[in-house]
């Protein structure tokens, strides 16, 4: 694709090789208004990343909000079309609040969605369009991989209700063995409860280092399937060019209400926080209302400011 | 080279003498200087004082690799970092405390003064207890004797000065102690780095 750099800076540069990666795969463009009801946003608030929404009135009385997110609004505007799978890409603004000092910011992000017959090769193809789309951005890029069905089936076994379960995973996304170890002791569990947990979280590296381990930790512990749709994933990226950027980390974790299955951050040197993230979440199709399965993941283009088009940050 | 965010103080003194100890020394730190950053390429690592409060920000910025921060600043601004190791230094808790005597009356809203805004509405969101949270950002003590508040969430460490001011603790909130923290993205560029110093700090915490 022929990208004239005189009149694009890096961010728009990588989005609209973005959008021509996924075209070549067979996503289409999806476009969403500016807009949309508020109660779509206040009923799943937990699945934004920020908090808070822009919200207006329009002229015929309805809240209306500029849009914290894209994913939401697909799904409520697709339908089950059991047999089919549809694939969309989109790159538009979003309106969320970047910190509490910064207030609202426009954010733009480009990212793709799979909904209907998720198979074991649409979640493979997502993990590689990643991968890929890090590999756009800079060639200094990790992508690391978890699953939230194996981390599910380790929390659960110790979490005594939702508020310490979410305690839990909090302190697995903080990679923070002693915040486990204080709320066990808290809520009575005894001595070594937390051990398998703790085995768990430890375990990040590449998937030849730690897939082994996982497989039987799992199996001990009630997640062999998990670990095998896992191995699986992770084993069809090998021998990619990809190979070497992959690691298996169990702190890329979401919002267990929402995604299952495999979730996924990405990082590339120089840039202090995460640029992409994804993830399967058929939970949040379920009280949506549909029945069908979904993946996607999105990149936060405004992450990749200081990026210069060799790859490198700009100090 | 791994850049090390350290709190100016007593406290960061403290927490130096235990990177020091487990291989990351850089005498030059504590000579008399007005340098800002120093370095030991030699071990690897390169350290600079900066307000303990904002040790966070260096490291969730991406400034610092690592740093040392204290729970109660991690609890109050929620950084996105990495909490590897509880230090078990600096401790302390934070708790609220109110003039001796005191007795909560329900039918009132209750007055919180608080430089820890974040941490006192979770404390009383999870009891269902309507406060006013009155933000202020030092001398805490004084704001029940002076009528502002009716009770007040600090950090107590010995709790002299609560009982010179005739204030004691009613309840404890969280136990809090200083925490080796890291940026996100740095832990996957350096991760041998960082699991090197880890697990030489793990020594030096269980030795203490």
């Amino acid at each position: 694709m022929q990208i004239n750099d005189r009149v694009m800076d890096s961010q728009e540069r990588i989005g609209f090789l973005l959008r021509d990666l996924y075209a070549g795969y067979g996503y289409s463009r999806y476009r969403m208004s500016k807009f949309e009801e508020y109660d779509l946003y206040s009923r799943n608030k937990d699945f934004l990343f920020s908090e808070g929404v822009i919200t207006f009135t329009d002229i015929n009385g309805r809240l209306m909000a500029l849009k914290p997110d894209v994913t939401l609004s697909i799904i409520k505007n697709g339908r089950d079309l059991p047999g089919t799978l549809q694939k969309m890409y989109y790159h538009e603004n979003v309106y969320r609040v970047a910190s509490a000092e910064d207030g609202f910011r426009e954010q733009t992000q480009v990212g793709l969605e799979c909904m209907g017959d998720v198979d074991n090769a649409c979640v493979t193809e997502v993990l590689k369009l990643a991968a890929e789309s890090l590999n756009l951005c800079s060639p200094d890029y990790v992508l690391e991989i978890s699953h939230l069905g194996i981390l599910g089936a380790f929390v659960d076994a110790i979490a005594s209700g939702d508020p310490m379960r979410d305690a839990l995973l909090q302190c697995v996304t903080e990679k923070n063995p002693h915040g486990i170890r204080l709320l066990c002791r808290e809520n009575g569990m005894a001595e070594g409860a937390e051990e398998p947990l703790l085995r768990l979280m430890a375990l990040y590296g590449s998937p030849k280092t730690v897939m082994p381990k996982i497989r039987e930790l799992a199996e001990e512990n009630g997640a062999a399937e998990y670990a095998a749709e896992l191995g699986q994933a992770v084993a069809a990226l090998a021998g990619s060019e990809a190979t070497d950027r992959i690691r298996i980390d169990f702190s890329a974790s979401g919002d267990t209400k929402y995604y299952n299955g495999i979730a996924f951050k990405g990082f590339i040197s120089g840039i202090p926080g995460s640029v992409l993230s994804g993830g399967q979440y058929d939970r949040l199709m379920r009280r949506m209302g549909r029945k069908d399965r979904a993946i996607g993941f999105a990149v936060f283009l405004n992450m990749l400011e200081r990026l210069t088009e060799g790859g490198r940050t700009d100090a | 080279m791994l850049n090390v965010a350290l709190p100016k103080g007593r406290l960061g003194e403290k927490v130096y003498a235990m990177f020091e100890k487990a291989g990351f020394p850089c005498p030059s730190l504590l000579e008399n200087s007005r340098k800002l950053i120093f370095d030991n390429e030699e071990a690897g690592v390169r350290y600079f004082w900066v307000k303990p409060s904002d040790v966070a920000i260096y490291v969730e910025r991406g400034a610092a690799d690592i740093g040392v921060a204290g729970k109660d600043i991690l609890l109050e601004y929620r950084p996105e970092v990495y909490e590897l190791l509880d230090l078990d230094v600096g401790k302390c808790r934070m708790a609220v405390a109110a003039p001796e005597g005191f007795r909560d009356n329900l039918n009132r809203t209750l007055r919180v003064a608080t430089k820890f805004s974040r941490i006192a509405r979770n404390h009383y969101a999870t009891r269902g207890r309507d406060i006013d949270i009155i933000h202020l950002n030092g001398s805490i003590e004084i704001a029940p004797i002076l009528g502002l508040s009716d009770v007040i969430v600090d950090i107590v460490e010995t709790g002299t000065t609560l009982r010179e001011n005739h204030l004691e603790v009613i309840e404890t909130i969280v136990p809090i102690s200083a925490r080796l923290i890291a940026n996100k993205s740095g832990f996957k560029f350096k991760t041998e780095q960082i699991e090197h110093l880890l697990e030489e700090m793990r020594k030096e915490v269980a030795q203490k």
